[in-house]
């Protein structure tokens, strides 16, 4: 479990339990890239990756590398501590970020937006990733503005 | 063919409702027979007649309870997937199952002990329980099996429980239509004045408005008032055909419409996805259901005497007011602010029982059986005249569900 820091709430896991669908997005995320899962017939991103695109029930699927960059669309600041552990990281913020690079719903990314002053996050901010490495298998994607 | 009006709720029976624990030593299977026994009671039927189960969230497991209770025979077994959405869709089920000449006498029910566990993600036995329940339930908080590799692409967002995903989809609404806290401080104050009136509330004070806002807050927008409790306790209720509901105790409720599920990009909406589409991201997710049931009741919304809206957390009271129609998309804010949910003064008194917030969480039931007492003329708050009542389930993963009920 990673160190506690007010704003960021820890992992509650040191490994993606990944499957050869989810690989590769960790694989990236560990050198820095945040890449999306985009149907071949449709373009459509389905994020988190499912094996089948919702818009037109293909399979096929390539990673894409995108831009890192997104727009919060909803979030809540997070002040009431759910567990003695997370004394230390209340408040933080949890969000729903739009990823630039894609089509938006389908392919929303739910993060943990750290190192803002939580009383001025709002609907429609810009952020970028940071990436955050917990173990040798785990690198996890944060956003920030 | 059509369920309208060819069944009816004839019994209601329930325990006592406690605060979470303080059910013990009771269980959840005792729960569930009594509640089963003093609804067959209410009905003027005896266990001899009960052949049917039509649950939702998994609650009980008819196999025990027909061992235990010594039903005869049970002719009909199912339940809707998902969890609380599935209340009121119930009653649909129980309709189905009659109507088809699958069972006769069929009870929905939810029993619920909370002493060592926890819905909603609060922590138990000193784990995260996202974490608990994923490693053990698939990232749902009502269960599955092993960790998803899906999981890891939302666990590190910190949206652990109910409270947080229902408040992004609330704040998304404040953006989109100007809902204001005010407007969750009025549902909350409206529905705890109805509670006090009743002996059953778990919270019977009175809340001002400055109490509102110098609340605790949880997880922005939400404060403390705008939170559920957590509850022990048992509901059951038993549907029969109109036929039979004649000749019984209690003046026959109709079930007029019925409906449950969603558009299947709601998904399991708020727990773990967010993916919605944004038409109707910031709702409760009811809109398809809605409709489908007013058309299967040949009514309109204006007919509804009063609503039992499914209340974890005050806004979903505020969106399903915009999505079953009684206001336009976005205006639930201003219609609330009017003091139209206001029991006894208001054009459409909203959960007369004091609902969730207030009287006590039993996953939607406290709702039906409000609908049968409204529409008995036996409610505490009663509404003069009341003729019909809707019922819900949910906002949650689909299904979602609604249900208008009428009186003989």
């Amino acid at each position: 479990m990673s160190e506690i820091r007010q704003g960021v709430y820890p992992s509650p896991i040191d490994d993606p339990y990944a499957d050869e669908m989810t690989q590769p997005f960790w694989d990236a995320a560990a050198k820095g890239q945040l890449v999306g899962y985009k149907c071949t017939t449709c373009g459509t991103f389905v994020m988190p990756p499912q094996p089948f695109c919702f818009n037109c029930q293909n399979r096929s699927f390539e990673w894409v590398e995108l831009p890192g960059t997104g727009t919060i669309y909803s979030f809540t600041v997070v002040r009431h501590a759910l567990a003695p552990y997370l004394a230390g990281a209340v408040p933080y913020v949890g969000a729903v970020v739009q990823l630039d690079g894609t089509q938006g719903a389908g392919a929303r990314m739910l993060v943990n937006i750290i190192d803002v002053d939580v009383e001025k996050v709002a609907i429609g901010d810009k952020v970028h990733v940071v990436f955050d490495k917990v173990s040798d298998t785990l690198t996890v994607p944060r956003f920030t503005k | 063919m059509s369920l309208k009006d060819q069944t009816a709720v004839v019994g209601v029976g329930a325990t006592p409702y406690y605060r979470r624990g303080q059910s013990v030593p009771e269980t959840e299977l005792s729960m569930a027979c009594t509640a089963i026994l003093l609804a067959l009671e209410d009905a003027g039927l005896t266990i001899k007649d009960l052949d049917g189960f039509a649950i939702y969230s998994s609650s009980c497991d008819p196999a025990q309870i027909g061992s235990v209770l010594g039903v005869p025979e049970i002719r009909f077994s199912a339940g809707l997937t998902s969890g609380g959405g599935g209340a009121a869709g119930s009653l649909g089920l129980a309709a189905a199952a009659i109507t088809s000449g699958q069972a006769n006498v069929v009870v929905s029910l939810l029993t619920l002990q909370q002493a060592t566990k926890r819905l909603g993600g609060s922590e138990v036995n000193g784990k995260a329980a996202y974490v608990a329940s994923a490693s053990s339930g698939g990232g749902s908080p009502y269960g599955g099996s092993g960790v998803p590799p899906q999981m890891a692409f939302t666990a590190n967002s910190g949206l652990i429980a109910p409270g947080h995903s229902f408040a992004v989809l609330t704040q998304r609404h404040m953006h989109q239509y100007g809902t204001k806290r005010e407007h969750f401080a009025e549902i909350c104050i409206s529905q705890r004045n109805n509670a006090i009136r009743r002996p059953t509330s778990i919270r019977s004070e009175p809340i001002t408005l400055d109490e509102y806002f110098n609340a605790r807050m949880i997880n922005d927008p939400l404060c403390l008032f705008d939170y559920t409790m957590e509850s022990d306790g048992a509901i059951a209720v038993i549907t029969t055909s109109a036929d039979r509901a004649k000749d019984l105790r209690q003046p026959p409720v109709y079930i007029m419409g019925s409906a449950n599920g969603g558009m299947g990009r709601w998904g399991s909406a708020i727990f773990h996805y967010f993916q919605m589409p944004d038409e109707y991201f910031a709702s409760s997710g009811h809109r398809p259901v809605a409709k489908r049931m007013y058309e299967m009741a040949g009514i309109t919304p204006d007919d509804v005497d009063v609503a039992l809206l499914y209340d974890h957390f005050s806004p979903m009271v505020l969106m399903q007011l915009e999505d079953y129609g009684f206001c336009g998309i976005g205006e639930g804010g201003d219609f609330v602010a009017e003091g139209n949910i206001r029991w006894p003064t208001g054009k459409l008194p909203v959960n007369t029982h004091g609902g969730n917030l207030s009287e006590a969480y039993i996953i939607g039931m406290t709702h039906i059986r409000e609908a049968v007492e409204q529409l008995r003329g036996v409610a505490v708050n009663q509404v003069e005249g009341a003729q019909i009542a809707l019922t819900t389930g949910g906002p949650a993963g689909l299904p979602v569900s609604g249900t208008l009920l009428r009186r003989a």
